[in-house]
């Protein structure tokens, strides 16, 4: 064979071994690589009693009219639309943080609540301006999350 | 077939007709390139509408996403770039992989760094683990490595093997960052642009980002070619004393 052919060949050829075994690794350590659960994912894989002992993040909207601020702590609940998580948190929340925004929280579950160590607003792909969304918003064509 | 692009090949991997041919590119490149960065900056940052969520922050996207872009294309092109000179064996084409790379890197981290500075005021924290940011940090350190094993033998030659094997194991990495935020629950979110249903970003301020990823890409082209010339030069340089040494010595 002609040896550039069979350096093509062959470079091929680790090309497609690779790519398959990172797809095959990539399957089998999808548990780790997932940055958060959703409360729906979090349940199905947990049971409803959450006996988890990891520290453990918790991604979806929180639901709105859940948001109790205290003076220490704030309580509020994060939801995926099928189901909900509670989550009381000590420290200092994000700037985008409101009710319906996506969020993720961390930390350990204890008496089937989450106690958070760390708040974070999770951002949407949606670009646009303020008078834009206040439009979409007055003619019912809002998708987003609030 | 082979043999037939194996000519075309050849015709563009001559470096007299490379440099006659990025002789007339080069100033055209960089004036074009000058003024759409120039033009990109101006309506990204003073005449560009605030984000209804991100307010002034989403301005610090019209640096990362091009910056992200280019980092990821420039590395399939490095790569791409190494299988000709692994199966063809041509001296330019090393040269070429040699150019990008540190254009690249620097591509890598500016995005890392742009979206850490974006990250704390939007997310509340500078860095996570989550696949993307990961994946994006991994192409940086392919990058390094790339740069390092090229220069870390002896002979050149060697390290330019290495360094091509490990730029194509690393195209496997180029998938993983495009589809991290599809495949994965990530901080970062999806896509705005290359998305099925068109872009989710509003016309306003997809004009100066449009301005700032063909500025960055024509840029970089500008770059590239500059670092290959140089390449070509000192290459000349080297060869030429060595005959100056030669006919000294005889």
């Amino acid at each position: 064979m002609n040896p550039k052919y069979r350096r093509l060949f062959i470079i091929t050829l680790i090309i497609c071994t690779l790519g398959i075994a990172t797809q095959l690794i990539l399957m089998a350590i999808r548990d780790n690589i997932v940055y958060f659960y959703t409360p729906n994912e979090l349940i199905n894989k947990y049971g409803i009693n959450k006996n988890i002992k990891n520290k453990i993040r918790v991604g979806g909207l929180v639901l709105e009219d859940s948001v109790v601020k205290n003076k220490n702590f704030v309580n509020f609940t994060i939801t995926d639309k099928k189901d909900e998580i509670r989550v009381t948190f000590d420290g200092q929340l994000p700037d985008l943080f409101r009710e319906g925004q996506g969020i993720v929280a961390e930390g350990f579950f204890q008496n089937n609540k989450l106690v958070a160590s760390q708040v974070l607003a999770k951002h949407d792909e949606n670009y646009m301006p303020p008078e834009v969304a206040d439009a979409l918003k007055k003619n019912g064509a809002w998708k987003g999350d609030k | 077939m082979l043999e037939r692009h194996s000519f075309v090949i050849n015709w563009l991997a001559n470096p007299n007709r490379f440099s006659k041919l990025t002789n007339k590119l080069q100033i055209p490149l960089l004036s074009i390139s000058t003024i759409m960065i120039l033009l990109g900056l101006y309506y990204g940052l003073f005449d560009s509408p605030k984000d209804y969520q991100q307010g002034d922050a989403v301005r610090i996207m019209y640096v990362h996403v091009p910056s992200a872009w280019l980092a990821s294309f420039l590395f399939l092109s490095l790569a791409i770039s190494c299988v000709f000179y692994l199966v063809w064996k041509h001296p330019l084409a090393d040269l070429i992989s040699n150019s990008i790379a540190p254009i690249g890197a620097v591509f890598s981290i500016l995005t890392l760094v742009t979206g850490s500075l974006w990250g704390k005021p939007m997310w509340g924290t500078w860095w996570v683990w989550d696949a993307r940011l990961t994946s994006m940090l991994i192409l940086f350190f392919f990058y390094l490595g790339y740069i390092l094993l090229s220069n870390a033998f002896e002979r050149k030659i060697d390290g330019s093997k290495s360094a091509s094997v490990l730029a194509i194991v690393g195209i496997i990495n180029l998938p993983i960052i495009k589809f991290s935020v599809d495949w994965w629950h990530t901080l970062h979110q999806p896509s705005s642009i290359l998305r099925m249903d068109g872009p989710s970003i509003d016309k306003e301020m997809l004009l100066p980002l449009t301005l700032m990823m063909v500025g960055f890409s024509l840029f970089s082209l500008f770059l590239i070619i500059i670092n290959v010339k140089t390449k070509l030069l000192e290459k000349k340089c080297e060869a030429l004393i060595l005959k100056l040494n030669l006919k000294e010595f005889s």
